[in-house]
């Protein structure tokens, strides 16, 4: 049995590999020449191999030797890094999972295919196959550009305004801010210049800053901060850790050796003063006190810079099977119900004690309940790592240029949200690369460049993540749609339908553009499956789309599943749930106002009319409604529509239950939720609700005439 | 499909009372009783679906079993309960779901040849929902199936609102 445990451990570790391998050999076909990413890749290999051999994976083993033996000339430059080796390698990377997979009880690898693989590698080594020779030499002449390691660097800005600078009304404290506002920053002002205060002009600057500067951006940008003062002022921005400077195992510069690199003094200068160094520096007039201050600064942030970078690496993180971390959110989600009760229960004892008591656990609650939900938030990078895959192979495949960019992967979602986010956004990639992005030659009798544009974005927005993919493709049309969805009987001849509306129709079953079924889309099935999935994750998709320009499809998912934020309403002795984040406002309905309505269920809001649901009517609740019943207005699929209730009784931290298979066909309903009284509540799917009575209000007024 | 899985090791089986009538259910698939409590009504489902309550925190549905046999409705009593039974779905899943029953009566052992096939017609239940009758002291109990009586093709039969 220790066994088992034993390669699950390695299969995780090697499927892990796999995607990092996949990463780099992507970013490694758009820079052919960079050495670390060749060495990434050699050493995802050589790991997989090792590992592999040590856990009786043997056939894992011996397929990733060959593929390692020829990467390994890649790395010392016997061959080149073509876009063939890469491709190679990538379909060798797709094998090594296929092996896994079948080792894992899968099926079995297809055997041919790692031939294939292998000679096609094989045929890349010079000696053997021939061929790629010729590249050796042109992969050795483009050279090794050095690479900017990503991530904030600290520059050292000396910013030397001249004597009239004030002349034209500049204040080069705005500059200084306006570096400041970039980063990190450390100003130390050199003041030596500055006269006695008897031959002080006041109209004068004498003097000048070095900032040390700690930012993501890079030199260019601290440049443009000074572009309009460039004849006014001396500006001298250094890059100040380069790698050596930072690698944990070098000895901090000493003051002197930074004074020397900084040209303040030379190397003689330094050797004459050495021993009782700072003091005796100024003392010999090589320096100014102020230089002494500015290099010492210099050092010490080298340092602690260096001692971030240590914590960095020291800080681990621990791998947890995820449904030990269920579990805890089971178990976080029963003491927020329980808190509830034990408030409640406080609250009518009235006993003072016990209240401060149930207020203190309240809080701990809370903080545990975000403490236990962000350990299951991930970030959506490698989400939007798998689908350049994606991108990349279907391009080439479909024969168009399309490059994807990403924005946002740190944004961090819920585990379950991501894992169930995949599907919906490979079929809406898919589709704007198929549908979307026209061919390079339709491109550019557009007016458009060759390469096509996808971008991938996350970001936060309140209590929910926007999740947005954009191409700059032909657009959707909406009259085509139109006619597309009368054709096939979907909407009755004479509809009328913003544009809005007719975006949506792409995710009606079956509805598909495509004038030929090819292996990508046409089928009709795939934006069926996002618009359910999403309605699944209780998200909302918005389709923004110009003829000619591009679309956008936005989707709008809450932050987690487990735990929402709700509105308790009352009805009768009923009680439900809404989701707050959907809830704007709640107005009163008397009963003259309904009488006044002559049946229509509408209300005028502030000059808007708010068509409005009757829960108590909608569900068949029994009873007379109160003189003054209480509309909840709340924002679905984009309009403001109001739900009926008896009594608001106000915010609920609502742990969401599952209502089960019995109920599954109870579409009305997204979970149930129990009260601080033990009591359950239902909770409300607004959505589905809106979508349902819109439905049976179109048959009956259909069937009526 | 009625009946066919023939009874064939004495088992001990939970009765308990519906109009008047005694009804047993295979013990082991039973995980508690408990009192009746107040019962969260799910709007527009059928009847028979009582609602759903709350179980030391989960949520579990519950079903008046008189209304699912067609039996008339009764005022609750201090007797009235709720028996937890635990359904294994065709596809292997375990539900938890509660059945509403007047009252409970005892554990008792019935060996195979206690046991007879349902008869076909007569007893006012749909025969495929019983798995056969015992006989006790010259009365009849009917055992139940329950996971086919809780299935979901069973109780998810949607309602329009009244």
């Amino acid at each position: 049995m220790s066994v088992e445990i034993d390669t699950s451990a390695f299969t995780e570790e090697a499927y892990e590999l796999l995607s990092e391998l996949e990463d780099s050999l992507l970013e490694l076909e758009e820079s052919p020449g960079d050495q670390e990413l060749i060495g990434r890749v050699f050493r995802a290999m050589h790991t997989i191999k090792g590992s592999g051999a040590m856990f009786g994976f043997d056939a894992v083993a011996e397929f990733t030797h060959e593929v390692e033996t020829v990467f390994d000339m890649a790395r010392n430059g016997t061959i080149s890094v073509t876009k063939e080796l890469i491709n190679l390698t990538l379909a060798a990377r797709d094998q090594i999972r296929a092996i896994l997979d079948a080792a894992g009880g899968g099926s079995p690898a297809n055997e041919e295919n790692a031939q294939r693989i292998i000679a096609g590698l094989r045929g890349l080594v010079p000696g053997a196959g021939g061929g790629a020779a010729g590249g050796a030499a042109a992969a050795k002449g483009k050279g090794k550009k050095p690479v900017v390691e990503a991530g904030p660097h600290s520059y050292r800005i000396r910013v030397k305004p001249h004597a009239d600078i004030f002349a034209n009304g500049t204040n080069p404290i705005l500059l200084l801010n306006e570096l400041r506002e970039m980063g990190e920053s450390r100003i130390i002002a050199l003041t030596d210049d500055l006269p006695d205060i008897g031959a002080l002009d006041p109209e004068q600057c004498y003097l000048s800053w070095e900032v040390f500067l700690t930012t993501e951006k890079d030199e260019n940008a601290i440049q443009d901060v000074f572009i309009f003062v460039d004849d006014e002022c001396d500006v001298n921005v250094r890059l100040l850790d380069r790698e050596e400077n930072l690698s944990t195992d070098a000895e901090p510069k000493k003051l002197g050796q930074i004074l020397v690199e900084r040209g303040d003094i030379d190397q003689e200068d330094l050797e004459e003063a050495l021993q009782p160094l700072g003091d005796r520096l100024v003392d010999a007039g090589v320096v100014g006190k102020d230089q002494i201050r500015a290099a010492l600064t210099e050092q010490q942030l080298v340092q602690e810079k260096r001692e971030k970078k240590k914590k960095a690496e020291a800080a681990t993180s621990v791998r947890v099977p995820s449904d030990k971390l269920d579990n805890l959110v089971d178990l976080v989600g029963e003491l927020v119900t329980v808190q509830a009760r034990l408030n409640q229960t406080s609250a009518s004892v009235g006993d003072h004690d016990l209240q401060l008591i149930s207020e203190e656990v309240e809080r701990l609650t809370a903080e545990l309940r975000d403490n236990t939900m962000s350990i299951r938030m991930l970030a959506i990078g490698t989400t939007f790592n798998k689908f350049k895959r994606l991108v990349r192979d279907l391009s080439l495949e479909l024969g168009k240029k399309i490059e994807m960019t990403t924005e946002g992967a740190e944004t961090e979602l819920d585990k379950t949200v991501i894992d169930q986010l995949n599907d919906p956004l490979v079929h809406i990639i898919r589709n704007s690369i198929d549908h979307g992005v026209e061919n390079p030659k339709d491109r550019l009798a557009a007016g458009k460049p060759e390469e096509g544009l996808i971008h991938l974005a996350a970001v936060h927005s309140g209590a929910s993540v926007l999740i947005s993919v954009a191409d700059d493709g032909k657009g959707l049309d909406p009259q085509f749609l139109k006619r597309k969805a009368i054709e096939k009987g979907i909407l009755p001849p004479d509809v009328e339908l913003t544009d809005k509306e007719a975006y949506q129709l792409i995710f009606g079953a079956g509805f598909s553009t495509a004038e030929k079924i090819t292996n990508v889309s046409g089928r009709g099935v795939g934006m069926d499956v996002v618009r359910k999935s999403i309605d699944a994750l209780r998200g909302q998709i918005d389709v923004q789309s110009e003829l000619g320009k591009g679309t956008t499809i936005t989707l709008k998912l809450p932050l987690t599943l487990a735990i929402i934020e709700g509105l308790l309403v009352e009805i009768a002795h009923d009680f439900f749930v809404l989701p707050l984040a959907a809830v704007e406002e709640c107005v009163e309905l008397s009963r003259d106002r309904v009488a006044n309505a002559h049946g229509r269920h509408v209300i005028n809001v502030r000059d808007e009319i708010v068509p409005y649901i009757r829960i108590r009517d909608r569900f068949g609740i029994e009873g007379e409604s109160p003189e003054i019943e209480q509309i909840v207005i709340s924002e679905v699929d984009d309009k403001r529509v109001g739900f009926v209730v008896d009594r608001v009784i106000g915010q609920h931290q609502t742990v969401i239950k599952n209502l089960g298979k019995n109920f599954e066909h109870s579409e009305e309903f997204s979970g149930a939720t129990i009260l601080g009284d033990g009591t359950v509540a239902l909770i409300l799917d607004l959505q589905k609700m809106v979508r349902f009575v819109q439905h049976e209000e179109a048959e009956e007024n259909s069937g009526g005439e | 499909m009625a009946g066919g899985t023939r009874i064939t090791e004495t088992t001990q089986y939970l009765t308990f009372m519906l109009h008047k009538e005694v009804f047993a259910v295979d013990i082991s698939k039973i995980r508690e009783v408990l009192e009746f409590t107040s019962v969260t009504k799910v709007p527009r489902t059928p009847q028979f679906m009582c609602g759903v309550i709350n179980l030391r925190g989960s949520v579990v549905p519950v079903v008046d079993m008189r209304l699912k046999f067609n039996l008339e409705a009764s005022e609750k009593t201090v007797n009235t309960c709720i028996i937890i039974v635990e359904i294994t779905h065709d596809d292997g899943e375990v539900t938890v779901m509660g059945a509403l029953a007047d009252s409970v009566q005892e554990v008792m052992e019935l060996e195979p040849s206690q046991i007879e096939d349902p008869p076909k017609i007569g007893t006012r239940l749909r025969s495929d929902f019983l798995m056969g009758v015992g006989k006790h002291n010259d009365r009849f109990i009917m055992l139940l199936d329950i996971d086919r009586i809780f299935s979901p093709e069973e109780l998810s039969t949607i309602q329009a609102a009244a």
